[in-house]
């Protein structure tokens, strides 16, 4: 396939102009982070291989930890799953919302249409080709924007967060220049991870069912059940709605290509039309496209965050929950023991240390789950505000092209 | 009333009775009327009421002359039976003296009172004016498909035309059946097509659409299949009466005039005329890739040419507009759906202003999800439909283009005969039978006579396809000019209505704090 080089930083250049101007830069667009002098992290470049993207991360930063105060590394997608997997399983950050892993690449579906197109080079005009091949082209690099937004996002939350970017793995991550060796799994691992999994839902069940004495976590723990599946639902439906818009604008563009055959055959009156026609739809076709790509980035891809982030907080909330089951449990033991005088300070100690932790997760989970709240509605707002203006834009500027190409048409007839 | 009356000049018996629709059975009340135009020639000043508008006196008001359809929907609609006392003032007032007199067919004359059951209110004017200036002044509407019969329930439609001067009748309704129809096309094809006149096709029959509306099921999809019927009746006929060697014939005018017409029967898929007509569309297409034929005449080359890329292009964008109808009905279908997830995404929302902003998005798209759901509607109706008709219709002109190459193919063939004929006769005159001679000699003669009544057949259907070719033309250009300013004015509504939405509630998203 193809080499796909894309240098970020200085934006992107020619071509349909698929993301909106705001999104050239490494801005997180889902994630309403503050930028922070020290400690900066973006990708700053990104190379697309055969089966895999090579990532070249980026770092700015005033603190002490690093050699050197600006370095870049090449890392793969393994990497980063490793480092969130690293995340998860430390449990010093259980009481963190763990930023979601971004989802892998996947170039799957854009590959094949590709594939599928040079097969029918034979049955369509060249130029229909050209324009067909453009097309593909131009979403094969937004599917490859995206993944590189979504690893920086990742990248990005994990610097912002007070704890978490003092992290060792996560600094091992940012300046080892050699490779990691994070092999990805092998079947048996995932086989683990799938039980690990099964269990932990089953289990979450059962922890789920255990009344909080908390209001406050009660509370979250109703909410964030609901608005997750809900969230799911609603990007499921916005996906399927945008891919209906661009199956839509495909079926534009070959209509202005037949209308521009046929005003070029017609010798009659109404050859003029055509090609006035032809020449319009070309144009509402670029701006329909645009249309389904910014819903794509506004909508679908926040909501899209939202349902993997949703799932983090359920997770935050299933620890703390197992958390205070342990607890209760110590506290019984304790009890059983104390009845029975017998190892009595080993279930104290036990008892103590599972009180500080249900309390330690509790006090960080408290405050993560308020600035998740911040955050989202600090994202939604931005977002649904984008959305809208962008309708609008692509709107008028589409009625600005249909009525001046009426006011042609009605003239001339 | 009665000694103001002309008798009708058809044979239509004094009392022609109209089906009454009966309410109890039909689907739709209302239907469209629709009225003449003056000449060209004849400045009517827009004030003239009297001028080809409905019977009822009270309703009459000034309708200018423009397409104007809209106020006059507005219109209550009222059955007037002919012998109701208020119609006799209008009837007598006939053409105002203000009226320039110049064609009969623009009066409302006393000829209306023959046994009409039902006028109906509504006028519509459509000017149809040719630039040759002919005038076309009949327009027909088809509308009210009613159910009718409870066993071998079959759809009737009513239409309503005006009337010219060759008709009885100023604004009659009758009713038909699709098979009527069929059956008028299938007789005006075999009566014209082969010297040379474009004859527009019917619409096509649908076993699987009709069998759900018989069945009773009344879901969207057949409510829709009648809708598109009905359109594409409308759109034949008038294209049959717009062609003013058709309007003539008299199975047209019986078509349109008459209140009961013999059941078409032959028009049947699987009756033994269908299957006459299967084995004879076979056999032409072999015939076709036989004849070979020396064009003499460089402008049937090129036009035959021509249709053949138009055909192409045409079907080929006839699919493609009907893949966007598809999508945007699905566009239509995901957005709505979308939009009720978006309503209880806002629903489980705890932050107040954000669940506010949400609910308002899901209406938002509920409202959207309606826009893609007309614009497809338009997207059909408009667009596609036409695309559908001139495929069909350029099926006939090819046919008529193929007409045109059997007939000279006939000629040479009498020809070739006729210099055998000629051969074996010389060959005769040395073999001394004279009976056989003279035998060959008359049919000499008889053939001679046949050759030249081929060529003048030749020479008459080309003179006829050129002239119909250039009217056809005309025709499309119209066609498409007006319906491609209708469809671009659909779509600037639907941008006008998406930015009336979005800036509704773009600060609906800005106020969530």
């Amino acid at each position: 396939m193809w080499l796909t080089h894309v240098v970020l930083c200085q934006g992107l250049d020619d071509g349909p102009d698929f993301l909106s101007e705001e999104d050239r830069g490494p801005r997180a667009v889902n994630v309403d982070l503050q930028t922070d002098a020290t400690l900066q992290v973006d990708i700053s470049d990104a190379l697309s291989e055969r089966d895999k993207v090579k990532f070249t991360v980026h770092t700015k930063s005033t603190l002490p930890n690093f050699k050197q105060n600006e370095f870049s590394v090449v890392r793969q997608h393994e990497e980063f799953i490793w480092l969130h997997d690293s995340f998860v399983e430390n449990e010093e950050y259980a009481g963190y919302i763990i930023p979601p892993a971004p989802p892998r690449p996947d170039f799957d579906a854009s590959r094949e249409k590709l594939q599928k197109l040079g097969e029918g080079e034979g049955s369509m005009t060249k130029e229909e080709f050209t324009k067909m091949k453009q097309e593909l082209e131009a979403e094969y690099l937004a599917i490859f924007k995206k993944t590189v937004a979504m690893h920086e996002v990742f990248l990005c939350r994990v610097a912002a967060h007070p704890v978490l970017r003092k992290d060792l793995n996560f600094h091992v991550f940012l300046e080892y220049n050699q490779d990691l060796s994070v092999r990805g799994k092998n079947k048996r691992e995932k086989m683990e991870d799938f039980f690990k999994n099964v269990v932990k839902s089953a289990d979450g069940v059962l922890v789920a069912g255990v009344k909080d004495v908390d209001d406050f976590f009660e509370h979250e723990k109703t909410f964030l059940l609901e608005y997750h599946n809900r969230v799911k639902d609603a990007s499921a439906k916005s996906d399927r709605m945008i891919r209906s818009h661009k199956s839509a604008a495909d079926d534009i563009n070959r209509i202005a290509s037949t209308l521009y055959t046929l005003g070029t055959q017609d010798s009659t009156d109404v050859c003029k039309f055509f090609l006035k026609v032809s020449e319009l739809f070309e144009k509402t076709r670029k701006i329909e496209a645009r249309v389904a790509a910014d819903e794509d980035l506004k909508l679908a891809d926040l909501l899209k965050y939202y349902l993997r982030e949703s799932q983090a907080a359920k997770d935050l909330l299933y620890r703390r929950g197992r958390a205070l089951v342990d607890y209760e449990n110590a506290n019984k033991a304790l009890d059983r023991a104390r009845a029975k005088n017998k190892d009595v300070l080993q279930a104290e100690t036990s008892q103590q240390v599972c009180c500080q932790k249900f309390e330690k997760i509790s006090e960080s989970a408290k405050q993560e789950l308020i600035d998740f709240k911040t955050r989202r509605v600090a994202a939604f707002r931005k977002n649904l505000v984008e959305l809208a203006e962008l309708e609008l834009k692509h709107a008028k500027g589409n009625l600005q092209l249909l009525q001046s190409c009426l006011g042609v048409l009605k003239g001339d007839t | 009333m009665a000694a103001e009356m002309e008798p009708p000049p058809l044979g239509d018996a004094g009392q022609t009775d109209f089906r009454e629709i009966e309410d109890g059975e039909g689907f739709f009340v209302s239907t469209v009327t629709t009225l003449e135009s003056p000449e060209p020639s004849s400045p009517d000043p827009p004030s003239m009421p009297a001028e080809g508008i409905s019977t009822n006196g009270p309703k009459q008001e000034d309708i200018s002359l423009d397409d104007d359809p809209e106020d006059l929907f507005a219109e209550a609609t009222e059955e007037v039976s002919l012998d109701s006392p208020e119609r006799e003032p209008i009837l007598s007032d006939g053409p105002s003296p203000a009226i320039t007199p110049v064609t009969p067919t623009a009066m409302l004359t006393p000829r209306m009172g023959l046994g009409t059951a039902e006028m109906f209110e509504r006028s519509l004017d459509e000017i149809e004016e040719d630039d040759s200036g002919d005038t076309f002044d009949m327009h027909i509407a088809v509308s009210d498909p009613e159910k009718v019969g409870t066993f071998n329930t079959v759809l009737m439609y009513s239409y309503i035309k005006t009337s010219m001067t060759i008709f009885s009748k100023n604004e009659t309704t009758v009713r038909r059946r699709f098979s009527d129809f069929l059956g008028l096309h299938s007789k005006l094809a075999s009566r014209y097509l082969h010297i040379g006149y474009i004859v527009p096709p019917a619409p096509e029959k649908s076993i699987v659409g009709m069998t759900k509306v018989k069945v009773g099921k009344e879901d969207l999809s057949s409510a829709e299949f009648v809708e598109k019927r009905r359109s594409a009746l409308e759109r034949y006929l008038m294209r049959t009466v717009k062609h003013p060697i058709l309007l003539k014939d008299p199975d047209v005018m019986m078509f349109l005039e008459s209140s009961e017409l013999p059941r078409a029967v032959s028009t049947q898929a699987l009756s033994g005329a269908g299957i006459l007509r299967m084995v004879n569309k076979a056999a032409d297409a072999v015939n076709k890739m036989t004849i070979k034929m020396n064009e003499s005449d460089a402008w049937f080359e090129e036009k035959h040419q021509q249709f053949e890329n138009l055909d192409l292009q045409l079907r080929k964008l006839h699919a493609s507009v009907e893949c966007l109808v598809c999508h945007r009905k699905e566009l239509s279908v995901n957005t709505a759906s979308f939009a009720k997830s978006a309503a209880m995404l806002g629903n489980s929302e705890d932050h107040t202003a954000l669940s506010r902003a949400l609910s308002q998005l899901a209406e938002v798209e509920e409202k959207i999800d309606q826009l893609h759901q007309d614009q497809a509607y338009a997207d059909f109706y408009l667009f596609s439909e036409l695309l559908g008709d001139y495929v069909r219709l350029i099926t006939a002109v090819k046919g008529v283009f193929d007409h045109r190459m059997k007939t000279w193919s006939k000629w040479q063939d009498t020809q070739l005969l006729l210099q055998k004929k000629r051969e074996a006769e010389s060959k005769l005159q040395f073999a001394n039978k004279p009976d056989k001679l003279q035998q060959a000699q008359d049919e000499i003669k008889e053939l001679e006579g046949k050759v030249q009544q081929g060529e003048k057949d030749f020479e008459l259907i080309s003179k006829t396809i050129r002239k119909e070719v250039s009217r056809f033309e005309k025709e499309r250009v119209k066609d498409f000019k007006v319906v491609i300013i209708k469809y671009l004015e659909s779509l600037v509504q639907t941008q006008q209505q998406l930015i009336k939405y979005w800036e509704a509630f773009l600060p609906e998203a800005k106020a969530i704090a």
